[in-house]
């Protein structure tokens, strides 16, 4: 008992608590901008602009089918070498955000094809141009099938920015690799810790999710 | 790029293979267990039902990283020995049996009711009807999102770089700070994970559309 004790000392859950800190901020960040771009990317991959929707496309595709870890590197180690340098926190960010965009690109085009054509063609025939029946017609109508693979988006999203660990963002499974690095006896405690803090974190944002789910539907 | 290939296309190609190795070894367990945690989901008893729940939700929720390092770090030190590669491929299969479960459960709720009673009605047993009637069936609404989730599989294998397991993200980083020429070598391996990935996110579109 006195080894939990020890283990969760106040200094240890501080510490491990900043940690949490730095992977919901990275992970708010990397949301709201991989967020921002996706609608876009997906929005140009919907309407099929000459050249721009195909060369978009081919982008996505190959960033979608590669792993994030591997972006990861890149950015952290391999963009240096074309005189490209960003700190740990930056890279992180950089390499989520681009990998994430073209996750959501992807919800978002096939949210608004899901949306029956008969809604554009309806809005057409009332007068509307093309881009007020995609925003008020549309749009608002695809944003209720995208909500549940958005968030399940989300939440991988948190999930994934622990392998930023390898690239020593000081986030929650760095520190607690710090910590049982001192003690192996703290290596359970630690491992405890860090699958409850990251389940909480998680399953309260599916909470929030399905509740959302119900209310629109 | 090509010189990085032609100087350790021995490195490389090692680590492609224990990639897909591990891939379709943590797919075919993840593919039982998580059936089975679907079956339960499904089934009229209360108990199992509150056991699939948790299990599915506590290794969705949980980064794969972190199973993973448990059984590369916690579980040799207190249990039995465990090698990268199966350490990492452990943690591999469990992380996606729990996204499988799910897959498989909407799959079996998309058959209509009428095939279970029917199956029941002509006197099978409920899990004779499950085995001979209701699966089957599911699997064609599941191939599509299975295929995905072996395309998730394959670029979340990149973890066993993380627990020595020598797959292909592992082999790649070994490569890039013995060379330094990190740039092209990362490159290279991303290509070399491109070309598993690729087709096969294209093969699925195609199923998909073909299905729906």
């Amino acid at each position: 008992m006195s080894n939990l004790a020890e283990a969760y000392s106040w200094i240890n859950l501080r510490y491990l608590l900043e940690g949490l800190w730095v992977t919901i901020e990275v992970s708010v960040i990397s949301i709201v901008l991989s967020f921002i771009c996706g609608s876009i990317l997906g929005i140009i991959r919907y309407v099929r602009f000459p050249f721009l929707s195909a060369i978009v496309g081919v982008i996505i595709d190959l960033i979608r089918n590669l792993p994030l870890l591997l972006l990861l590197f890149f950015t952290y180690f391999g963009l240096p070498k074309i005189g490209i340098k960003m700190e740990p926190l930056s890279a992180a960010i950089a390499a989520m955000t681009v990998f994430e965009s073209a996750m959501i690109a992807e919800i978002v085009r096939s949210g608004i094809q899901a949306v029956d054509t008969g809604q554009m063609e309806g809005a057409r025939s009332v007068g509307m141009t093309y881009w007020q029946g995609l925003r008020v017609i549309v749009l608002p109508q695809a944003m209720k099938k995208m909500i549940p693979p958005l968030v399940s988006q989300f939440i991988s999203l948190i999930k994934d920015t622990s392998l930023a660990t390898i690239i020593v963002l000081p986030e929650l499974l760095y520190r607690a690799q710090i910590i049982y690095g001192q003690n192996t006896r703290y290596m359970i405690p630690m491992f405890i810790a860090l699958a409850v803090m990251y389940f909480v974190v998680c399953y309260a944002l599916s909470l929030v999710a399905s509740g959302l789910e119900r209310r629109t539907s | 790029m090509i010189n990085v290939f032609m100087q350790h296309w021995q490195e490389l190609l090692l680590g492609f293979g224990n990639t897909l190795l591990c891939s379709v070894i943590a797919l075919f367990f993840s593919l039982v267990i998580g059936s089975a945690f679907a079956i339960f989901e499904v089934l009229p008893y209360k108990v199992l039902h509150i056991v699939g729940r948790v299990y599915i939700e506590v290794f969705r929720n949980i980064p794969l990283l972190v199973i993973g390092m448990f059984f590369y770090v916690v579980v040799p030190q207190f249990f039995v020995t465990l090698d990268g590669f199966t350490a990492g491929t452990i943690g591999l299969t469990l992380y996606t049996s729990a996204f499988i479960a799910e897959t498989v459960r909407a799959g079996i709720q998309a058959v209509d009711d009428g095939q279970m009673e029917g199956a029941r009605a002509n006197g099978m047993t409920f899990m004779q009807a499950m085995w001979h009637i209701i699966l089957p069936q599911a699997f064609r609404y599941v191939i599509p999102p299975l295929g995905n989730q072996f395309i998730n599989l394959v670029k979340n294998s990149s973890v066993l770089a993380f627990v020595a397991g020598f797959d292909l993200m592992y082999q790649g980083d070994a490569i890039a700070s013995t060379t330094f020429d990190t740039f092209n070598t990362y490159i290279v391996v991303g290509i070399l994970y491109l070309i598993i990935t690729l087709p096969l996110s294209y093969y699925m579109r195609y199923l998909e559309k073909k299905l729906a």
